[in-house]
């Protein structure tokens, strides 16, 4: 007898294809968040699979900092082009200019916290009922409680003591008006899982995943790319180095690793060897140990 | 075999925990993660300082699975909290639910998805109420397999005779309930003995390290691949030249296997075709089983929507909208008999209305409690439901897909029950 059985990816696939087409069924103007780092791509290279043959029904969103990596934004838009894909772009500048947030001062300063206003903004403005992302349960402690389907309240917030049970499959999308739900597709894989997949299915991704020269400076430990929107300090010594970002942020919070990886599958032996988390190289995270939480209650992914 | 290929062919296991409280759930999954190197530095360290700035004496690994801060204030866990490792065999997902009384609700949550439950025992106190009632969900939930690890035998001198007593116990009183695949492993969580290394100090337990049985139980028969079920999810209707007349029925296989050319039927219209196609992104394939996500295509144009169910002529569902369900009651406001919810079937939503609540159950002694007509939060029990429309199923038993409902409060839109299909 033949036996009937799936690889883990395979079986993860279906579940996040699966996710696809509820939130395409249960809702009526979804989006999907994309930010081009390898998470997000994962998630639209998902959603084109969902309704193969057809276009990915709903738009894809990015939430721009301006404070991007340029590599991210050329590979952004050779993407969308690729796919057929609608593309929104909120502005966290534009969110500055109407005097929605207040430009971070000194050193540390980011971007990251202002995106949450742009982010709800923008949810608003288009009457998104559904932001589909690309946030894995194995990420942070405090995403390891998160549903598939995310209830948020008309403010946006998230509540972590009244989230609705979710049993098998059946995901429900009930809600009131003005209310919506954030939709994680991919919330049971792991890094190594979206390396694998990425792999195996031959997906794209920008060029800083992979090891490059670059000019870096560290801080706190981290070593950051310079750039146009970070000050340094006169004690912060520019130095080459080879170096890839695991994950792909804000150029002012989003931390390299030294490595010479630089095919997928030389990245797959080092994330197989790697003693730290993938957010352990992202700054914002590292400012409170409670921070994602008290980030996520406010409406932030 | 480089790191890239040998992830390439593992399966998935998903599994749940469950124990009163001080068991040490935390601990066996924080050793699990730990001694299958699933730890990351920076995580390790950080529970680390946690452990000294509360004056542990050892890091305290059950640190590692605490989620959320008022819980981590309480110093409980409150809700089911999903945790991954992998080992070069299989990739495991771990539903942590608490045992709690109170906290049936999430249980039967994390046992929703789970091939495999984990029922802890402390060796010293035995089986106590608790470990009936986490029994009784493991088979209530139909989880394929049940691992008691008798747990903290490290307490009881590491002594054969304990644990063949706890043992006899609880294989009396499982055998009564609908377990199929049951294991017995004695065990130190604390120490580490026969979680991932085998015991030293148990040479008369002959069977295999908790680890060792994760990696290779039989899981391929999990999934009922028999009854050909495919609740229709969403029809794909390109607008696009080349696929001007295309109309595929995309969904995620139930139950069976389909192939191409297999003469099927449309449920409710009832209306015959066969499969043209099983299409993917990737290509067509020649046959589809669970749980895989496909679209499929018809050699006839017939009317399908959403909450259809498309299955073998000469093998089809219970089609009916008088429905018998023990069910899991998930919300403060107790279930109302004659009270009307919103349900969830595979793809198809409907209405209901709570004919009769048939008993209560005490999950604690199994018992029946006939004349107890109020199912409240974290209660199981047995209700007859009418549909505004019929339902497509079968029962919890034969299929976890298409015989489990949800509950909604129309109101709130909160998912109030859990229901399995007798
Ligand atoms: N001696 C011993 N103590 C254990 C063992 N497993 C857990 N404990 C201790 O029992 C207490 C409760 O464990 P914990 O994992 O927090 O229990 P939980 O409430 O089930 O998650 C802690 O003090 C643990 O150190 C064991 O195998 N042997």
């Amino acid at each position: 007898m033949q036996a009937y059985n799936l690889t883990h990816l395979k079986e993860l696939e279906s579940e996040a294809i699966f996710v696809m087409r509820e939130v395409a069924s249960q809702f009526e103007n979804p989006v999907l968040l994309f930010s081009g780092g390898k998470d997000s791509i994962v998630c639209a290279h998902i959603a084109r699979k969902a309704f193969f043959p057809a276009n990915i029904p709903f738009p894809l969103m990015h939430v721009d900092t301006g404070h991007n990596f340029p590599e991210t934004i050329e590979f952004r838009d050779k993407f969308i082009n690729k796919i057929g894909a609608n593309l929104i772009v909120a502005s966290v500048q534009d969110s500055i200019d109407q005097g929605r947030v207040v430009e971070e001062k000194g050193i540390n300063a980011s971007r990251n916290g202002l995106q949450t206003t742009t982010l709800l903004d923008a949810i608003e403005e288009h009457k998104f009922d559904a932001a589909i992302g690309g946030a894995r349960r194995d990420e942070e402690k405090a995403r390891a409680k998160e549903r598939f389907f995310s209830h948020r309240d008309e403010f946006g917030q998230w509540d972590p003591k009244n989230q609705r049970p979710e049993l098998w499959n059946l995901f429900n999308g009930m809600k009131h008006f003005g209310e919506n739900f954030r939709i994680f597709p991919i919330s049971n894989w792991t890094e190594m899982d979206v390396w694998q997949y990425i792999l195996a299915e031959g997906i794209e991704l920008p060029p800083l995943y992979f090891a490059h020269q670059r000019e870096v400076f560290k801080r706190d430990g981290v070593i950051m790319s310079t750039s146009d929107f970070i000050e340094q300090k006169p004690e912060e010594k520019v130095n080459t180095m080879t170096v890839r970002f695991r994950t792909i942020g804000d150029m002012t919070c989003t931390g390299a690793v030294e490595s010479n990886a630089d095919s997928l599958e030389l990245i797959i032996e080092e994330v197989a060897a790697t003693r730290t988390t993938e957010r352990g190289t992202r700054s914002d995270d590292k400012r409170s140990e409670a921070a994602m939480e008290d980030r996520k209650k406010q409406g932030y992914f | 075999m480089s790191e890239a290929n040998t992830y390439l062919d593992m399966e998935l296991l998903r599994f749940s925990t469950a124990g009163s409280v001080d068991d040490g759930k935390s601990t066996l999954i924080g050793r699990l993660l730990y001694d299958s190197k699933s730890i990351f530095e920076d995580q390790y360290e950080a529970i680390e300082q946690t452990s000294k700035k509360k004056g542990e004496e050892h890091v305290n690994l059950a640190l590692l699975t605490d989620g959320l801060r008022s819980e981590r204030e309480q110093g409980i866990t409150i809700d089911v909290a999903y945790r991954y490792f992998a080992t070069p065999k299989r990739k495991f997902i771990i539903a942590d639910t608490p045992g709690h009384i109170q906290y049936t609700r999430n249980m039967v949550t994390g046992a929703s998805t789970s091939n495999l439950s984990i029922i802890l025992i402390d060796a010293r106190k035995g089986i106590i109420e608790q470990t009936h009632r986490h029994t009784f969900i493991a088979s209530l939930l139909g989880i394929p397999h049940v691992v008691f690890c008798i747990n903290k035998m490290d307490l009881v001198d590491y002594d054969e005779a304990v644990f063949e007593r706890i043992k006899k116990e609880t294989e009396a009183f499982a055998s009564k309930l609908d377990v199929k695949d049951v294991h017995f492993i004695p065990i130190s969580a604390l120490k580490g003995d026969n979680v991932v290394n085998r015991s030293e100090n148990m040479p008369w337990y002959k069977g295999s390290t908790l680890l060792y049985l994760l990696e290779n139980i039989h899981i391929g028969s999990d999934h009922n691949h028999i009854d050909c079920r495919f609740p229709v999810q969403y029809v794909v209707r390109p607008q696009k030249e080349e696929f001007h007349d295309y109309r595929g029925y995309a969904g995620r296989i139930a139950g069976g296997v389909f192939k191409a050319g297999d003469k099927v039927v449309a449920l409710p219209s009832g209306f015959s075709s066969s499969i043209k196609s099983i299409d993917t992104f990737d290509g067509e394939i020649e046959e589809a089983f669970a749980p895989m996500s496909v679209t499929l295509t018809l050699e006839d144009e017939i009317d399908i929507s959403r909450g259809d169910m498309i299955v073998r002529e000469n093998n089809q569902p219970t089609v009916s909208q008088d429905i018998d369900l023990m069910i899991c009651w998930m919300s403060n406001k107790p279930l109302q008999e004659r009270g009307k919810y919103a349900i969830k079937h595979t793809s198809a939503d409907a209405r209901c209305v709570v004919k009769e609540v048939r008993y209560k159950m005490d999950i604690n002694t199994l018992h029946r409690l006939e004349d107890e007509k109020e199912i409240g939060m974290n209660d199981i029990g047995r209700v007859s439901i009418r549909t505004t429309k019929p339902l497509f199923f079968d029962s919890y038993k034969r299929n976890r897909i298409t015989g489990s409902v949800i509950l909604i409060d129309e109101a709130t839109h909160e998912t109030v029950g859990a229901g399995m299909i007798l």
